[in-house]
């Protein structure tokens, strides 16, 4: 459509409104277009030496951990275990960022994380095994709850960094959430939250392809997701998700910056989740063969270990250490795991409230009832099979 | 929606009657003061004092870290106010309309309300989320939602609501000093109702969870909380001609409910008419009515009956008298009672 101009029209440029002006300059905040590399790249050379075996290490050990969980849903010892295998370095380097006084808000996919930064292998599995929600205190490992619901853990981590905050405390809130999490109206809300309060929280967002079969072309229109970034005035950084010293380092820098004052960042890990959404799902179905395999040439497990042999810091002896002491681990979990544990029906009602309602009363003491019952049936039959495997 | 704004100076006026919008504030202001851990936060809580000035001169008084204007967004508010107290502040939300609370409902139902549950106890959350609710004040749409039915059927919440001046003081103070979130339920059309209550000489802080009996009578029991009382109230008086002496029983708290009081009540007088705005269809009355059939059957004369808003979207302001259940409503039914008790 064109508009004719009158005349004298020409003349009239309408001023702006008074009380425009951009309220920050969005360059600064801008991801780099390429996801940020150390392994394989020059800056290889700064990493040090230590930490990229400590990484390997961990690495393994993540990697047989997630096989281990797999292995544990077909024996029925798990209700369901959404693997994180290929997406191990993210795990591993949220964990390892954080000092001890910081908080980690992982999502149902991060139980590797919440291990890594050294909760107790099977108390990170009791939601998943379906025993016990969380199985945890949080406060003592300042781990929130493993999240089910996507991205409400967010607004959460701003709040508690804003407490601490308040508080005068030097702590740094790390959440974490997929790329379908990052369509929720949550992640929204708690990043506008967090670059308003300059709270010291750090976003990591595993972008691993998928939210359960829906490709990330469907997800998000925006360049990256690190993009998003910039629209509630904080940096966004996009890195290798595979790469556990890139992830390591620019998480590291993220949480500095959080911890001195600077503000919230927004992390991008360009990743992919080599096993289906959890074992109940059925990846074939949404995605071929080559593309997996395309993927395991970049396998985060292999790229580290090529490049720590390849600079001769890594021998086969170190990489059968790391092997056993991941098989050390499994099979720790596999016993531990294959005991049925014991539970307390009336602990149902023990933690609803601070103290019981009548209400609730009342129906714990049918539930006694019923219990009691059972266990006369036990009686009668000679026999006690409580607690007889599944 | 703009209200008759408390001045400072009226709120510290002495022994003068007080409106429950004042008494809210003081609650709120006296909560903070005496425990540092206690943050206000919500949209226009801070400099404008609240829509209804509910707030007003908190962040004067405590600054604008203990009372803060938060950007507008309610799942935002509330999820970080879950965040804050799982670093041990004491969180109080706005919600500023009933209806705006909706997209906060997650964050309330799948966190706020189990917290404590999902960490085994390891984790309460002392929140307090404040929404004023209820009709009768000429709001548009999205403005006037008795949204209490919603709270009651999640488990972990408390819900509570005041009715008078001086529950408005004690059960907000109760509520921000409790371990368990709590929505309380303000009921708008009340902010100006006055009482001769002194902000300086605060009633004693009742516990949540007991009804109380406003009215003693014989012939029937009106059970009711919140925007309703008055109209009970009223209707209590005008049924006297009629021959009825009607006993009104204030809930004060839906969750927990106080079933002794309900049920000690209905035994006396051997009929009952549960009272509220919300809708009767999935409403509180009929929580409320089965339970008094389950306690009080062989005391019933007559079915326990319902007085509640239609079933239908909260109307225009213009049409909302014919949907808010009045004193003539309340009068039918109690007259209903009779009939049943005849046939």
């Amino acid at each position: 459509m064109t508009v004719q101009e009158l005349p004298g029209a020409a003349a009239y440029r309408p001023t702006p409104p008074p009380a425009w002006k951009p309220l920050t300059d969005p360059a600064p905040l801008l991801p780099d277009p390429e996801p940020y590399r150390v392994l394989g790249t020059d800056a290889v050379a700064d990493a040090d030496p230590e930490l990229l075996l400590r990484l390997y290490a961990e690495l393994v050990r993540g990697r047989r951990y997630n096989a281990q969980a797999t292995a544990l849903t077909k024996q029925g010892r798990l209700a369901v275990y959404p693997s994180s295998t290929g997406q191990e370095a993210c795990e591993v380097a949220a964990a390892l960022v954080l000092e001890e006084r910081d908080w980690l808000f992982p999502s149902y996919r991060d139980t590797l994380a919440a291990v890594a930064r050294g909760l107790d292998p099977v108390e990170a599995l009791t939601l998943l095994r379906g025993d016990r929600h969380t199985g945890y205190d949080p406060r003592e490992h300042r781990i929130a709850p493993l999240c089910t619901p996507l991205a409400t853990q967010l607004p959460h981590a701003v709040g508690l960094a804003h407490a601490a905050r308040l508080k005068g405390d030097d702590v740094v809130a790390l959440a974490m959430v997929g790329d379908g999490g990052t369509s929720e109206g949550d992640f929204h809300e708690a990043l506008n939250f967090a670059a308003v309060w300059r709270a010291p929280v750090v976003f990591l967002v595993q972008n691993n392809g998928f939210a359960i079969s829906v490709p990330l072309a469907k997800q998000t229109a925006a360049p990256s997701l690190a993009h998003k970034a910039v629209g509630y005035g904080m940096p966004g950084r996009l890195v290798d998700g595979n790469d556990a010293a890139a992830v390591h380092q620019v998480l590291s820098e993220a949480v500095a910056r959080a911890r001195s004052g600077g503000g919230p960042t927004l992390v991008e890990a360009v990743t992919y989740r080599m096993d289906a959404h959890t074992n109940a799902d059925d990846a074939t179905r949404y995605r071929g063969d080559s593309e997996v395999e395309a993927w395991r040439d970049h396998d985060p497990v292999r790229i580290l270990e090529r490049e720590l042999t390849g600079r001769g810091l890594l021998g086969d002896e170190g990489i059968e250490e790391a092997r056993v002491a991941a098989e050390q681990m499994a099979a720790g979990l596999r016993d531990r795991m294959n005991a049925d544990p014991v539970l307390d029906p009336m602990d149902l009602f023990a933690h609803v409230y601070a103290e019981q309602t009548t209400q609730l009363r009342e129906q714990a003491a049918r539930l006694r009832v019923e219990l009691d019952a059972e266990n006369d049936q036990h009686d009668q039959h000679g026999t006690d099979d409580r607690g007889a495997g599944r | 929606m703009t209200t008759a704004a408390a001045t400072a100076g009226e709120r510290t006026a002495k022994a003068k009657p007080a409106t429950m919008a004042q008494a809210l504030g003081r609650a709120l202001r006296d909560s903070m003061a005496d425990d540092p851990s206690v943050h206000v936060l919500g949209e226009d809580v801070g400099t404008l004092g609240g829509v209804f000035r509910i707030t007003d001169g908190l962040a004067k008084e405590f600054g604008d870290e203990r009372c803060t204007d938060t950007p507008l967004a309610e799942a935002g508010i509330l999820g970080a106010a879950v965040g804050m107290a799982m670093y041990g502040l004491r969180p109080v939300v706005e919600m500023q309309f009933d209806a705006f609370a909706y997209p906060a409902f997650e964050q309330l139902i799948s966190h706020v309300a189990k917290m404590r549950n999902r960490t085994g106890g390891a984790m309460p959350l002392p929140i307090t989320v404040r929404v004023p609710y209820g009709g009768g004040i000429g709001g548009v749409e999205h403005h006037s939602d008795s949204s209490e039915a919603y709270y009651m059927a999640t488990p972990g919440l408390h819900v509570v609501t005041p009715a008078t001046v001086d529950d408005a003081y004690g059960l907000l103070r109760a509520s921000i000093a409790s371990d368990d979130p709590v929505v309380f339920l303000e009921p708008k059309r009340l902010y100006w109702s006055k009482a001769d209550w002194s902000p300086q000489a605060p009633a004693a802080v009742e516990p949540i969870g007991r009804a109380v009996v406003r009215r003693q009578g014989r012939s029937a029991t009106l059970i009711t909380y919140g925007p309703s009382l008055p109209v009970c109230m009223e209707a209590a008086e005008a049924a006297v001609e009629e021959g009825w002496d009607l006993e009104v029983v204030d809930l004060r708290s839906l969750v927990p409910f106080d079933d002794e009081t309900v049920a000690a009540s209905v035994r006396r007088t051997g009929r009952a008419v549960v009272v509220h705005e919300s809708t009767g269809f999935g409403g509180p009355g009929g929580e409320i009515a089965a339970r008094i059939t389950e306690r009080c059957f062989h005391h019933l004369e007559a079915p326990v009956l319902r007085v509640a808003g239609f079933d239908i979207p909260y109307p225009p302001p213009m049409q909302e008298r014919h949907h808010l259940p009045g004193v003539d409503r309340v009068l039918d039914a109690v007259a209903r009672l009779q009939w049943e008790a005849e046939h």
